[in-house]
């Protein structure tokens, strides 16, 4: 094998691990758009829903069932969620709302250890075993299921976002809660929507996601900082961002674990800090991102 | 006339009280480590270094506005700088302290710099990158920081003239170290940089047109309170006397946040409160439930953040106003009065207002990300 | 004004009396530090805190929440082995309450509990710490306030070769002498090996791997490629891929469960790189290669010295049996077929042995009697695998056996490798 091969080898995992990141920032672009916050529980949510599709087939469903089933339970657990523990400190500091979303972190990884052990779980591979060989680079079907998955997904946001009447009623919701009440918006409904949404987006992200990391309940954990360094890369508003941002940190700290070797794999982690860092001063709002446009 | 003395006597009364109560919590706090067991002296020593830290996340985050979700990693260079001193060059603890304390300010100063052009959400991410990285850095720098397996140094002793237990003297060298702290970040705010800071967090355009010199101001900010989180981290390698890179997971620096607005922001008493809570409801987790403490951890975080939206200090000011607004007016007076004893308290306590009430959130300055799409 | 002055200073003078009050009339709940200690005989002067004729109370701290609580439910099986126990009469007579505190893996709050347990709880001894940092962080103060610390859980090779705490003592193989059985292995079978390894980049990876390295020093085996991880990380994969380059002809494993699982598959996956891999025995669980598909892990090698409850050829063990039961009995939502579970279970049962063997009923004679086992068997524990310590012998278990993955489980081969043996005794 060439030096060549191994390159483009090594990019095309970079590519595998950046669209998981990518499938993660899709979900918290998403709440970031309809309610302005971080949402720091959105990967143990998507954990949360991958054991319940894992317990559905566990209960003998087929994969193609069970796959709806859990996207339409998420659905409903997105809305729950925002109407029990969100709800009750809407209008409070964002520092606030962030911490309970801290604090639902906490919770909900420790429920899915106390029902479901910390035992790594047997999740199916939707997709078929092996992959293609283009000139000694092999690619897996896994990893270009994923990609083609994520690339729906942003291309629906894209589509609620820019061409329905939903995304503009979400930014004044996201920008001015007060004054989108007072021109007719009904606020409460709108916020449930986007923890749905943003729930059942997670849920794919998490179903297409155990095969390859295996799922336990700390299986998005380590994701969750390159979400936000993919989120953050592309722009927090922008699900093209979501995921551009998520395969360019992917190749980029594949590649530099791998060839720089002052860094080396286990430095490899600083490469989304140094990302974060190098795009926000020079263009604060990502690659993908709106300008901020600061009323005085 | 009459007014006016009048209110020199309530000031004066205002001052003494100040002054009894201070004089009461000295006695207090000098009394507890010959009343409780060991181990209970232990955990208040504990409260006491996390008191520190989130003092200064407080002049960060609740008076500068500015969210850092790294200040794990402040403490960390604090801890490593006492123990590497102590390790290797065998220094004595107390020597350890200004070096921590000075070497935090200077990274926190360096990272001021860029963090002048982050806001909100987006400093609180490249922190909180920061803090991811810090463990395996620590890991690499083998040679000085003794890599995965940590450093193992020795704890604070008491000296042979003072009759106390190491426990004991332990405790009395923190008290004085953080009452020094706290007094430090109270008079930090009542001087022109809190002046400052406060002008910039409410009104940063505002401020910089009155000549609030911004950067300045803001950069400092950010050293001062990198300074009392190395601070807080040096003492607990006087306490603790072990530091490990994955004792200083990021975790640490979301449990920081987490106790600053758990304990209320912006106001004095907060950073205590918040220490108390980050050190005790664990274990009273665990209490209630062996099999999962995390679950039970987890809803009181939530719980807290119901009943005390603006924090647990700002909790009293927002009872006393709900009872207030449903008494008579002459009994609220005394109500209202309460919070403003401490003009420091902020917005917090002194504007008690329901959770459901929408508008808070636009007239509430502290911690919100930068709204990208104001147009 | 005056009198206002008056009756401030008045009440503040009443308020210093009060406290200063208090202040000398509490010393009641400090409790006292002198330890209880035996009366009479060849004991006298022993610490008895914790034991009676009656009972016998022991802690343990165990990440029950945080990123490790995986190894949590080792308590399970502790406190499974216990009520069995109790059942059956208790030990020599005595009843055992056993303490569980949660640490998260966080060695402040190690730090806490251990002093918990001692200080309020007045337990017999600390049964066990779990992790390298949290038991590095509480050994200096358990030895000096003479505290047993028997049968750590973690196998860094510090708690044997380390003189200064003698109240500290190790259990399971170190990873030194495990990394030495896999290298005795390769120098036989494969004595030209270009090995590939992949570890966690913590104290149980570096030890691992430095084991390896000095063990194979002068022969053919050669390590050609080495690739760490941090437990943060969320996956392997890219890991994986650049050690395939290196096309070494034996992969060296060293991961816990998730991260074991992911290179295991990687590797299954990865069509144009077989090498022959090796496992360590942490993520050697059939728990582990079952989510991987036993057909992908087929002549995967590792080395284990207890008795897997996985594994159907141990169903009819008269201990296994009874592992089984009391764990349906006692933890009935917890998986017995998960190997930490039975580690708890062997480690409790190998320090039920250690109090057997005390001389005196005291701290001192569990620390006595825990660096003096002499081949004592544990039911548990593999046949040929004893326990054994001596003086300059702080490792309890040196010795482990082979295996190989065929069809569904594992199958020992070969006998079992007694590194002090084959290499001598280890030294810092």
């Amino acid at each position: 094998m060439s030096a060549v091969t191994d390159l483009l080898q090594q990019a095309v995992e970079g590519l595998g691990s950046g669209a998981v990141y990518a499938s993660l920032a899709l979900a918290l672009v998403l709440i970031h758009r309809f309610t302005g916050i971080i949402n720091f529980a959105q990967g143990e949510l998507a954990m949360l829903s991958t054991y319940v599709a894992w317990q559905l087939m566990a209960s003998g469903m087929p994969f193609w069932l069970a796959l709806p089933v859990t996207l339409a339970v998420s659905f409903a657990g997105g809305m729950l969620v925002e109407r029990i523990v969100i709800r009750p400190v809407r209008g409070a500091p964002e520092l606030t709302v962030v911490i309970v979303t801290v604090g639902l972190f906490i919770f909900v990884n420790a429920l899915a250890g106390l029902i479901w052990s910390f035992t790594v779980k047997d999740f199916p591979q939707p997709f078929p075993d092996g992959g293609l060989d283009l000139a000694g680079v092999r690619v897996d079907w896994s990893t270009l299921g994923i990609l083609g998955v994520v690339a729906v997904v942003m291309g629906l946001l894209y589509l609620l976002f820019q061409h329905t009447s939903a995304g503009l009623v979400m930014r004044a919701v996201a920008c001015n809660p007060a004054s989108a009440r007072l021109s007719g918006i009904r606020v409460g409904r709108v916020l449930m929507l986007g923890w749905a949404l943003a729930a059942t987006v997670g849920a794919l992200s998490g179903v297409l996601v155990a095969p390859v990391l295996f799922l336990e309940p700390n299986m998005m954990g380590g994701v969750l900082i390159y979400a936000f360094a993919a989120a953050t890369l592309g722009g927090f508003d922008s699900p093209v961002g979501a995921v551009v941002g998520g395969l360019f940190v992917g190749v980029a700290e594949t590649l530099t674990g791998a060839y720089v070797h002052v860094v080396g794999e286990d430095l490899k982690v600083g490469v989304p800090f140094v990302i974060i860092l190098a795009v926000l001063l020079v263009r604060p709002q990502g690659l993908f991102g709106r300008a901020a446009v600061e009323r005085v | 006339m009459s007014t006016i003395t009048a209110a020199l006597g309530t000031d004066r009364a205002r001052r003494r009280r100040a002054a009894l109560t201070a004089l009461l919590a000295a006695a207090v706090a000098g009394c507890v480590p010959f009343y409780f067991a060991p181990f209970q002296v232990f955990q208040l020593t504990m409260v006491l270094l996390y008191a520190v830290a989130l003092a200064g996340l407080n002049l960060l985050v609740g008076f500068g506005g500015q969210i850092s979700l790294g200040h794990g990693a402040f403490f960390a260079a604090g801890a490593y700088a006492a123990a590497v001193m102590l390790d290797r060059y065998d220094t004595g603890h107390l020597a350890t302290l200004p070096v921590a304390a000075a070497g935090c300010f200077l990274l926190g100063l360096a990272f001021g710099v860029p963090a002048l052009r982050l806001r909100g959400l987006y400093l609180a991410l490249v922190t909180l990158a920061f803090a991811v990285f810090l463990p395996p850095l620590l890991k690499r720098l083998e040679p000085v920081t003794g890599g995965a397996m940590g450093l193992t140094v020795d704890k604070l002793q008491p000296p042979a003239w003072s009759g106390l237990a190491e426990d004991q003297w332990t405790y009395f060298v923190v008290l004085g170290v953080t009452a020094t702290a706290l007094l430090l970040a109270r008079n930090l705010l009542r001087s022109r940089v809190g002046r400052a800071l406060r002008a910039l967090r409410d009104n940063e355009s505002a401020a910089e047109v009155m000549g609030v010199r911004l950067s300045l101001h803001k950069t400092l900010a950010f050293a001062w309170s990198a300074m009392f989180a190395g601070v807080a981290g040096c003492l607990y390698t006087w306490v603790i006397g072990f530091v490990s890179p994955d004792s200083f997971s990021s975790v640490l620096s979301i449990t920081l946040l987490a106790g600053l607005v758990i304990g209320g922001l912006a106001s004095l008493y907060g950073p205590l409160l918040g220490a108390a809570f980050v050190m005790y409801v664990p274990s009273v987790s665990q209490d209630l439930s062996e099999a999962a403490p995390g679950v039970v951890f987890g809803l009181l975080i939530i719980a807290v953040m119901f009943v005390a939206p603006t924090g647990l200090a700002g909790l009293p000011g927002r009872v006393l106003g709900a009872v207030a607004s449903r008494l008579p007016r002459t009994t609220a007076a005394p109500a209202t009065a309460a919070p403003d004893r401490t003009p420091e308290a902020g917005p917090a306590p002194s504007t008690p207002s329901t959770p459901a009430d929408p508008a808070v959130a636009d007239t509430e300055p502290v911690g919100a990300p930068p709204r990208t799409e104001r147009e | 004004m005056n009198h206002m002055r008056k009756t401030t200073a008045l009440r503040a003078a009443a308020a210093v009396t009060a406290a200063l009050l208090t202040a000398t009339a509490c010393n009641s709940r400090r409790g006292q530090d002198t330890q209880d200690t035996a009366a009479g005989g060849a004991c006298k002067g022993q610490q008895t805190t914790g034991i009676t004729d009656r009972t016998i109370k022991l802690g343990g701290i165990y990440p029950l929440s945080g990123p490790a609580s995986a190894y949590g439910t080792i308590s399970k099986g502790v406190a499974a082995y216990f009520k069995y126990v109790n059942d059956n009469g208790g030990m020599d007579g005595r009843k055992v309450q056993f303490i569980v505190r949660d640490d998260g893996y966080q060695p402040p709050k190690a730090v806490e509990e251990a002093r918990r347990l001692v200080e309020q709880d007045k337990v017999f001894a600390v049964f066990q710490t779990l992790g390298t940092p949290s038991t590095a962080a509480v050994w200096d103060y358990l030895n000096k306030q003479k505290v047993p610390q028997p049968f750590v859980a973690t196998g860094a090779s510090v708690w044997g070769t380390d003189t200064k705490h003698p109240w500290t003592t190790g259990w399971q193989p170190n990873y030194v002498a495990e990394a030495r059985v896999y290298a005795k292995y390769l120098k036989d079978a494969k004595p030209k090996a270009r090995v590939a390894v992949l570890y966690q980049n913590d104290d149980f990876g570096k030890d691992l791997l430095g084991g390896f390295e000095k063990a194979v020093a002068g022969s053919g085996v050669k390590v050609v490629a080495e690739q760490s991880y941090e437990v943060t990380d969320p996956s392997v994969s890219a890991q994986m891929a650049s050690l395939a380059r290196s096309k070494a002809d034996v992969l060296l494993d060293v991961t816990t469960p998730k991260f074991g699982s992911q290179a295991l598959a990687a590797d299954a996956r990865n069509t144009g790189w077989n090498p022959l891999h090796i496992v360590n025995n942490v993520a050697s669980s059939a728990a582990v290669l079952k989510p991987v598909g036993f057909k992908n892990v087929q002549g995967v090698v590792s080395a284990t010295y207890f008795k897997d409850p996985a594994d159907p050829q141990w169903a009819n063990d008269p201990e296994m049996k009874a592992y089984m039961n009391t764990m349906h009995k006692y933890a009935p939502d917890t998986d017995p077929a998960n190997q930490f579970n039975a580690y708890g279970w062997a480690v409790a049962s190998s320090l039920h042995k250690a109090l057997d063997a005390m001389k005196c009923p005291t701290r001192e004679g569990l620390r006595d009697a825990v660096r003096n086992l002499k081949d004592v068997k544990v039911g548990l524990l593999l046949p040929g695998v004893t326990l054994s310590t001596g003086p300059g012998d702080a490792f309890p278990i040196e010795t482990m056996q082979l295996m190989r993955f065929k069809g569904e489980r594992w199958q020992l081969f070969g006998k079992p490798v007694d590194t002090r043996k084959e290499f001598g005794p280890l030294t810092k």
